[in-house]
C-alpha cells in the first residue's frame, strides 16, 4: 500500500476517534481526576458563589469523614449490601439460568424474556411499585406471608428489615441480567460431562458442585465482580423507597455522597467520599481476582 | 420423561409469574378507583376499572410534559452516542494509526471506573460552561460512551480487511468507506447500541436528578420520584405513574429483545 494511503488512513483513524476521545477526556477523565483534587479542598456553597473562598485543606475532608458516624454507618450498610447481596443475587441468577437452560424445558424463550423483564424496567418506577408491595398494612408481600400465618413485617419501617427488603427488590430487579451471562456460560458446558456424571449415579447437587460450577467458575467470578460494583452503586433504591431511613439503616455510600454534595453542598467532602468509594470497589475486585487465581478459576 | 418436562416447565412458569407479578400488579392497581388498593387483603383486580388515575396524571400533574422530556432526552442521547461512538469503534478496530492500541487499552481500563466518581466535578464543570439545568447538561454523559466504542469495535473486528482494501483501490475515501461499506454491515450492532443507550438514558436517575433543577425539564423518573415523595398514600396514582414510566421501555425491549440479548453477550462475556 502507498504511503499516501497509509497517511490518509491514519488521519481518518484519528479523525473518527477524536470526537469520542475528546468527549471522554472532558466529561469523564477530567472529572474523575478532578474528584481527587477536589477532595483536598474545602469546596462548599461559599466557593460555589465565589471561587476565591476556595482553599486547599490537605487531608481534612478525610479526617472529618473518619470522625463522622454517618459515614461509617453508610460504609457499614454498603458492606452489608455486598456481604448479603452478592451471594443472594449470584445464587438467584444461577438458579434462574439453570432452570431456563434445562433440557426438559418447553417454550424456553418465553420464560427467558419474562425473567429478564424487570431488568429493563425503570428503577425509580419499580422502586415505587415495591415500596407499595412492601407496605406493612396492605402490601401484597405481607398478605402472602399472612397466608402462611406469618405476622406482618414492617419492611421499610423497621431498621432490621429495611436492608433485606431493599435487597429483595434489588435481587428481583437485576437477576435477569446475570442470568443471561450465566446462560451463555452454561451452554458451553459439555452435555456429555453431565451425562457421564449422571450415569455414575451423581445426584443433582453433586453434579452442580463437581461438574457445572467448576466449568463456569470464571463466569461466577465475572458476575460477582459486576454485582459487587452494583451493590456499591446503590442510590435510587434508598432514595425512593426509604430516604436512607429508618434510623439511617439504608444510607449507602452513594446516597451519603449525594447528600454531602447536593443537599449540603459540601463538594470537597463529597469528592472524598467518591474517591473512597472507588478505592473500595477496586480493592474488593482485586481481592476477588486474587482469590479466583489461587482457586484456579482463572 | 414427559412428567419431568412438565415439572420443569411448570416450575419455570411459576418463577416467571412470580417475577412479573409486581409488574402485573402495578398495571392492575393503576386502573383502580382512588383508595381501593388501600385495603386488606389487597384486591387483585379493579372492582370497576377506571382511567381516572391516568386522567389525573396527565391533567393535574402534567405528566405529558415529563414524558415528552424523557422522549426528547433519550432520543437525543441515542443519536449523539451513535454519532460519537460508532466511528470511533470502527477506527479502533480497522484503521491503523499510531497510538491506537495504547489508547484503546486505556479506554478498556477506564471501564472499571464508575461514572459516579466524577459527578461532583462534572457538575462544577458544566456549571462553568453554563449547562446546569439544561438538556445539554443531561446529555453530556452519553457522549463519552466507552462501552459503546468497545461494543462496536468487537463487531467491526469481523469485517474482512480485503473488503476495505478493495474499496480503497476503487478510490473511495475513508469517510465514504465508513458510510457506504461499513455502516450497512454494522446495522445489527447499531440497533443494539441504540437500544442500550435509549433504555439506559430513559431509566437513568441520579444524573438528571443532579443536573435538572427546573421542574419543567424533569425526565419521567425524576418527576416520578418527586411526585411519590409528596403522594406516598396515593397508591393508585403512583402505580399509573409507574406504568407510564416503564411501559415505553418494556415495549421497546419486547420488540427488539433479540438484538438486546445478543448485544448483552457481546459486551459482557469478554472471552
Amino acid at each position: 500500500m502507498s504511503t499516501i494511503g497509509r497517511q490518509s488512513e491514519a488521519r481518518a483513524g484519528w479523525g473518527m476517534s477524536a470526537p469520542a476521545l475528546t468527549a471522554i477526556v472532558i466529561f469523564f477523565v477530567v472529572p474523575a481526576l478532578a474528584s481527587l483534587v477536589l477532595s483536598f479542598t474545602d469546596f462548599d456553597i461559599y466557593a460555589l458563589a465565589d471561587l476565591s473562598n476556595l482553599r486547599f485543606v490537605g487531608f481534612q475532608n478525610y479526617e472529618r469523614l473518619i470522625e463522622n458516624p454517618l459515614f461509617w454507618k453508610a460504609m457499614g450498610n454498603t458492606l452489608w449490601f455486598v456481604v448479603l447481596g452478592v451471594p443472594f443475587v449470584v445464587g438467584l441468577s444461577l438458579f434462574a439460568a439453570m432452570l431456563v437452560n434445562s433440557r426438559w424445558l418447553k417454550w424456553r424463550p418465553v420464560w427467558r424474556v419474562a425473567l429478564f423483564a424487570p431488568y429493563v424496567t425503570t428503577l425509580v418506577a419499580t422502586a415505587v411499585v415495591w415500596r407499595y408491595l412492601l407496605h406493612t398494612r396492605y402490601g401484597l408481600v405481607n398478605y402472602l406471608l399472612s397466608l402462611f400465618g406469618i405476622a406482618p413485617v414492617d419492611w421499610l419501617g423497621d431498621p432490621h428489615a429495611s436492608l433485606p427488603a431493599i435487597l429483595i427488590f434489588v435481587g428481583w430487579k437485576t437477576f435477569g441480567y446475570n442470568m443471561i451471562i450465566f446462560l451463555a456460560a452454561l451452554q458451553t458446558v459439555p452435555r456429555e460431562l453431565e451425562e457421564a456424571a449422571r450415569i455414575d449415579g451423581a445426584g443433582w447437587w453433586t453434579r452442580l458442585r463437581h461438574v457445572t460450577l467448576p466449568a463456569i467458575a470464571p463466569t461466577v467470578l465475572l458476575v460477582s465482580v459486576l454485582t459487587v460494583a452494583a451493590m456499591f452503586q446503590l442510590f435510587a433504591e434508598p432514595y425512593v423507597m426509604t430516604q436512607g431511613g429508618p434510623a439511617q439503616s439504608t444510607v449507602t455510600i452513594l446516597y451519603f455522597m449525594y447528600e454531602e454534595g447536593f443537599k449540603w453542598w459540601n463538594l470537597g467532602s463529597g469528592a472524598a467520599v467518591a474517591f473512597l468509594l472507588f478505592l473500595c470497589i477496586l480493592a474488593v475486585t482485586l481481592v476477588q481476582l486474587k482469590l479466583a487465581k489461587r482457586g484456579g478459576a482463572i | 420423561m414427559s412428567l419431568r418436562r412438565w415439572t420443569v416447565t411448570l416450575l419455570a412458569a411459576f418463577v416467571a409469574l412470580l417475577t412479573i407479578a409486581p409488574l402485573l400488579w402495578m398495571v392492575s392497581v393503576s386502573f383502580m378507583a382512588r383508595g381501593e388498593a388501600s385495603q386488606f387483603p389487597p384486591p387483585l383486580l379493579p372492582d370497576s376499572p377506571t382511567l381516572d388515575n391516568y386522567r389525573m396524571l396527565f391533567g393535574t400533574f402534567g405528566v405529558g410534559r415529563f414524558l415528552a422530556n424523557s422522549v426528547l432526552v433519550s432520543t437525543l442521547a441515542t443519536i449523539l452516542a451513535l454519532l460519537f461512538t460508532v466511528p470511533a469503534g470502527y477506527a479502533f478496530a480497522k484503521l491503523r494509526f499510531r497510538g491506537r492500541d495504547a489508547t484503546f487499552r486505556m479506554l478498556v481500563a477506564a471501564l472499571v471506573v464508575p461514572g459516579q466518581i466524577g459527578m461532583l466535578p462534572l457538575f462544577l464543570e458544566l456549571k462553568a460552561m453554563g449547562l446546569v439545568n439544561s438538556y445539554a447538561g443531561a446529555l453530556v454523559p452519553w457522549l463519552a460512551g466507552i462501552f459503546g466504542i468497545f461494543l462496536v469495535r468487537q463487531y467491526c473486528l469481523s469485517i474482512p480487511d480485503e473488503m476495505l482494501e478493495a474499496a480503497r483501490i476503487d478510490g473511495a475515501s475513508e469517510g465514504q468507506i465508513l458510510r457506504r461499506v461499513v455502516l450497512p454491515i454494522l446495522t445489527p450492532i447499531i440497533v443494539t447500541l441504540a437500544l442500550f443507550v435509549f433504555l439506559a438514558s430513559w431509566n437513568d436517575f441520579m444524573w438528571p436528578l443532579i443536573i435538572l433543577a427546573d421542574q419543567n425539564l424533569y425526565t419521567l423518573p425524576v418527576a416520578l420520584a418527586a411526585m411519590s415523595r409528596e403522594h406516598v398514600q396515593d397508591n393508585e396514582l403512583m402505580m399509573a405513574g409507574a406504568v407510564v414510566t416503564t411501559l415505553p421501555v418494556l415495549i421497546l425491549f419486547l420488540a427488539l429483545q433479540r438484538f438486546y440479548l445478543s448485544g448483552l453477550l457481546t459486551g459482557s462475556v469478554k472471552g
